[in-house]
């Protein structure tokens, strides 16, 4: 199929809302983005730490079994029996040394491949699958697998020419921040979803756009978490495909909020007053002194730091019109009994309930559901500037939005004529 | 045995007030049901299946569940909408100090304010709370929510 994406500018500073609706551009996406040349979070290596672990995750709406096998290496499968197409496992996580298809019995290994068809020789003679049937031509889809750090990536598209091996896709700066977070061995604490009923896109842009987050998250301003005042900034790779939130608590004060957001209206710095606000504080664990540090790698990766609450989020698309935000809480293995209940108290401030993050969830369904009726319109991208896209050591832009859709187009083949990059 | 029926009926007009409170959007009355140094928390069945100590909401005592409500009715946007909840039959355990042990399936209902209904979350209470004033009551309450995947948000209790 042929997309053709009329782009009102070349800097992408306005976004049809057609692409938020169209069914026939999703199906597109799955295509090129997710099974194309790109590396999409799987899992995290500690939540399959034994040999027969596995666990169901998402590549874009492809549902992937990711399992250690007994030579400790990580395998990924397309979960999609090769016979009649049936999910083959259906359990979220469990361990096994291979999986059997409830419908007629197809039996795989851990790694995918196909060891049993029940009366393939037939019967007494009758019955069966032809001679010529080989078993191994009808294995599970498998994904390449990488491991970086403890960080689980897989790529449908091993063959393809444009993909580039997983360090350089995630540059010097994707690279680093992982590093920067798997410094120890982790514990996983659990997971959250959230299911939005919005188009995927819409999330990825929410992730890469700074400006909204003390504005819609008035929480992050009374408690000095992220603000507009604050040092920080926003960090793209040279493709402008990952991005980066980032900010430095301590480099403000009440003050300079209350003067930068009198008169913004909505937003009152001191109109919140808690009771308990000793749960709240950042004990410091990174060397860079950064309370709250967000990258994020396309398509479907978020590692999020907000003071001591540590996860990654993964964005599963759900159709055109919903998507889940699959949220791992983590923490360090080594961690003392007192910084997990710490971490988890934190828990309180991300998630579908957190306190500067549920909104994220209303704010994408307004926009989804009133685009849906004017998709001749667009969204206008213009906060931070037009023209180049740029990293910024401010915090008012909405730039990097315009690099996602920069590489989304690419992907997507419809680039504007002269499109920035 | 007289005792023991008027704290099973003190429990369950308890419970109806608890779904009552936050369905009529009286959510500072609703938290004055729970004891100063009391424990709510929402986990999901997924979680504690797999002994995942994870926590959507943890409020330890009432000060922070008091300080939610300021944060909901002050500062958090979210989707504008009803609670109506279905509690259903109550077991009732004796447990230690004088205390039961309550629990409870739950069905809980948004509606948009255009009328729109739809399901938002099933699941569990498991309770400790002490018979006497309803005032101060509760002692404990964990919502074990089979509903893991959160439609839109969560902003109200549960």
């Amino acid at each position: 199929m042929n997309l053709q994406v009329d782009w009102p500018r070349n800097d992408y500073s306005r976004i049809p809302f057609h692409l938020y609706h169209d069914p026939a551009v999703y199906e597109l996406e799955m295509a090129r983005i997710f099974r194309g040349p790109v590396w999409n979070y799987l899992a995290l290596e500690a939540e399959v730490p034994n040999a027969g672990d596995y666990r169901t995750t998402w590549i874009g709406d492809t549902s992937v079994v990711v399992s250690r096998g007994a030579d400790d290496r990580v395998s990924a499968f397309v979960n999609r029996c090769a016979h009649r197409g049936g999910q083959v496992v259906r359990k979220t996580h469990g361990n096994a040394t291979e999986h059997v298809c409830i419908y007629h019995r197809w039996c795989y290994s851990g790694e995918g491949d196909l060891m049993g068809v029940p009366f393939r020789r037939g019967l007494k003679g009758q019955g069966g699958m032809p001679a010529d049937f080989d078993p191994r031509q009808h294995g599970l889809r498998k994904l390449r697998v990488e491991n970086f750090h403890g960080v689980l990536f897989g790529t449908f598209a091993a063959d393809d020419a444009r993909l580039e091996p997983l360090g350089d896709y995630l540059g010097e700066f994707g690279r680093g921040m992982i590093e920067r977070f798997m410094v120890r061995p982790l514990r996983v604490l659990g997971y959250s979803r959230q299911m939005v009923r919005g188009n995927w896109k819409l999330y990825a842009e929410n992730l890469r756009d700074t400006y909204h987050a003390s504005l819609l998250h008035e929480f992050f301003v009374r408690y000095g978490l992220d603000r507009a005042t604050q040092k920080g900034g926003v960090k793209m790779d040279e493709r402008h495909r990952h991005n980066m939130n980032h900010a430095y608590a301590a480099s403000d004060t009440h003050d300079d909020a209350r003067q930068a957001y009198a008169g913004q209206l909505g937003v009152e710095v001191d109109r919140l007053q808690l009771r308990e606000t000793a749960f709240l504080a950042y004990q410091p664990e990174y060397a860079d002194g950064m309370n709250l540090a967000a990258p994020t790698i396309f398509p479907n990766f978020l590692l999020i730091q907000i003071q001591n609450s540590l996860a990654t989020r993964q964005l599963r698309p759900k159709g055109v019109d919903a998507f889940e935000i699959f949220q791992t809480l983590f923490a360090y293995a080594d961690d003392p009994p007192g910084m997990i209940e710490h971490r988890l108290l934190q828990a309180n401030m991300v998630g579908p309930a957190g306190y500067v993050s549920m909104e994220d969830g209303e704010a994408i369904e307004i926009t989804h559901r009133m685009s849906q009726a004017s998709q001749g319109d667009h969204a206008v991208i213009e906060m931070g500037g037009r023209g180049p896209i740029a990293d910024t050591m401010h915090r008012l832009t909405e730039v990097p939005i315009r690099g996602f859709w920069s590489y989304w187009s690419e992907l997507m083949g419809v680039e504007a004529p002269d499109g920035v990059r | 045995m007289d005792n023991d029926i008027a704290d099973r009926l003190a429990i369950q007009a308890l419970l109806a007030e608890y779904a009552l409170l936050i369905d009529e959007d009286r959510l500072e009355e609703w938290v004055e049901l729970f004891a100063e140094d009391c424990d709510y928390r929402i986990v999901t069945r997924e979680n504690v299946e797999q002994s995942l100590p994870h926590v959507l909401i943890w409020c330890k005592g009432r000060n922070m569940l008091a300080d939610r409500i300021t944060s909901y009715r002050h500062v958090n946007e979210y989707n504008l909408h009803y609670d109506r909840h279905v509690i259903g039959p109550a077991r009732m355990q004796r447990a230690d100090g004088g205390a039961w042990r309550v629990e409870a399936s739950y069905a809980l209902f948004q509606t948009n304010l255009e009328g729109e209904s739809r399901l938002f979350s099933v699941g569990r209470y498991d309770m400790r709370v002490m018979p006497g004033a309803i005032r101060g009551a509760i002692r404990a309450v964990q919502v074990i929510a089979d509903t893991g995947s959160i439609p839109t948000l969560l902003a109200t209790p549960i």
